[in-house]
């Protein structure tokens, strides 16, 4: 891009690309000149303007070219929070995006995950939701783990749960781990490994 | 379907350039045969399979809707 000074072509350059400054990158390669009392060798300023691959960017962008793969029309709405990216998606068919017991959508956040991290050279935490799964889900397994708490309580046997994603378990450890009469801990390998709750010795 | 494998392959993989997919119909089912470089495969593949196993479940949904069976093979 090209100006009359650089401070010129630079907001020349971020117009056209619709980006605020610290998006981009920028390389001056002439600083323009006026010439001889405006006249006589003017050279105008010359830099380089290149967009940063921002996070919430990226994420959009991937997701949407995956979704539109899928021949699904949902919408991707990115927020960053305090060490992860919450995206939400919006739209219908969003029960097929979200799969048996979220099934599709670990998939693909754990796919997003990767994709993004690569892109932007730098390892980033995605959580993908859609029509508040998440939420509900959590509310669902806190009821789980209550529940199971209770009969292992009852009889002193040992509860193994079926397996689950790491935040998932990680629900089940927080939901019991006030409580003085059971333990929780985490046996098996990924992607098999289950929670089991067993009652506190001594 | 051919363009999901696609998409989501050449977003992981160090060579998207040489990611490619081979779409062959059966009656009931579908067959995406996807390949990459060599020095790429543990890209698609994963620990223990795990990135194989997210690209079919993702592909697996998006077939649902046809009521087709699909296979996806990495070659």
């Amino acid at each position: 891009m090209t100006g009359r000074t650089v401070e010129e072509a630079i907001e020349a350059a971020l117009r056209a690309l619709g980006a605020r400054r610290d998006e981009v990158e920028i390389e001056v390669l002439e600083e323009g000149s006026k010439g001889f009392l405006g006249l006589l060798g003017s050279r105008q300023a010359r830099v380089r303007v290149s967009l940063l691959e921002n996070p919430e960017r990226a994420i959009k962008g991937f997701l949407e070219k995956v979704l539109s793969a899928m021949a699904l029309e949902a919408g991707v709405e990115v927020r960053r929070r305090e060490d992860y990216f919450l995206v939400s998606f919006y739209g219908r068919d969003l029960g097929l995006l979200i799969g048996r017991r979220g099934e599709t959508l670990n998939a693909l956040q754990y796919l997003t995950n990767l994709a993004v991290s690569r892109m932007i050279g730098e390892r980033v935490r995605i959580v993908l939701d859609a029509e508040g799964y998440r939420k509900r889900r959590e509310q669902a397994l806190v009821r789980l783990a209550r529940r199971l708490s209770e009969r292992v309580k009852r009889t002193g046997n040992k509860v193994v749960l079926e397996p689950m994603t790491p935040q998932e378990r990680r629900i089940i450890h927080t939901a019991l781990q006030n409580d003085s009469q059971v333990v929780t801990y985490s046996e098996g390998e990924e992607p098999n490994r289950k929670v089991v709750i067993c009652l506190r010795k001594g | 379907m051919k363009e999901l494998v696609e998409t989501l392959a050449k977003a992981l993989v160090d060579n998207p350039d040489q990611v490619s997919v081979t779409q062959i119909e059966g009656e009931k089912s579908v067959i995406l045969e996807l390949r990459v470089a060599p020095s790429d495969m543990g890209k698609v593949i994963g620990k223990q399979g795990r990135i194989a196993r997210a690209i079919r479940t993702v592909v697996k949904a998006a077939a649902a809707r046809e009521g087709k069976r699909v296979v996806v093979e990495i070659i």
